[in-house]
């Protein structure tokens, strides 16, 4: 006999509850201003050279905005890809191996970008 | 002897096919696409990023395809899933409240969702082409 409360106490079997629903729609707030400031900040560059783009991503609000607008992207899409998975992958070890190659490829793009994110806001 | 019986052909309750496709339906998959096609878009954001933080030669080299016909048609389509996307994410946002779940306004909201993104995705570029 368990009391509702015990129930969501043990959040399911998963021991994860409603975790996965709550930071997709979390990270979905975050990037909706995010990515109208990205957007409007791109179309700002319209007929720059690649100089005025580096200075441009070198200003520490810009390089701080795209960097929170690429880190809250990845980790939103890597949930979302994540629930494609679930929903298609059948067979256990594919959606093993997908799962973890979604996790890996999320971090490989976030470190890529970041690196070069900072190392043209240090004047790299 | 009931596993046989199970393995026989059965009628089945014809389900997607007989029905009139509805528009929350092709705003569903289509979620799932444009989200699709923006995870595997952040590929060319990090090759963007890093062509930037390489040097000048090979940045120039990037934003040369960038600004070539193919590079702006790619780009046209990646503002559209982003614009479709972002406004399918609002919607599920006002649907998570409890709101716009009846079937006439989710339908509305469908439309709405697939319209405003043609009309966001064409505003942005008309002003590229066009502003100063």
């Amino acid at each position: 006999m368990r009391t509702p409360l015990g129930r969501v106490r043990g959040l399911g079997s998963a021991k994860e509850g409603t975790d996965h629903f709550w930071l997709i729609r979390l990270s979905a707030i975050a990037l909706v201003p995010l990515a109208f400031f990205v957007i409007g900040w791109i179309v700002s560059l319209r007929g720059a050279d690649s100089a005025q783009i580096k200075a441009s991503l070198s200003y520490p609000p810009t390089t701080f905005v795209v960097g929170l607008f690429v880190l809250i992207s990845l980790y939103h899409m890597r949930l979302g890809m994540q629930l494609i998975i679930e929903d298609y992958a059948h067979n256990e070890l594919n959606k093993l191996v997908l799962l973890i190659l979604n996790t890996f490829f999320t971090i490989l793009i976030g470190a890529a970008s970041l690196f070069a994110l900072l190392k043209i806001a240090f004047g790299g | 002897m009931s596993k046989a019986a199970a393995t026989r052909a059965r009628p089945l309750s014809p389900h997607l096919t007989v029905y009139r496709w509805p528009i929350t339906m092709t705003m569903s998959i289509l979620h799932r696409i444009t989200g699709g096609a923006l995870y595997v878009g952040t590929l060319l954001v990090a090759w963007w990023l890093i062509a930037a933080a390489t040097s000048e030669s090979y940045f120039s080299f990037v934003d040369g395809l960038v600004g070539s016909w193919f590079g702006l048609l790619v780009l046209f389509g990646y503002t559209w899933a982003l614009f479709l996307h972002l406004l399918g994410g609002v919607r599920h946002l006002i649907w998570d409240t409890g709101v716009g779940l009846e079937k006439h306004t989710a339908s509305q909201l469908g439309w709405a969702t697939l319209i405003g993104s043609v009309v966001l995705t064409l505003a942005l570029w008309a002003l590229y082409f066009t502003a100063g």
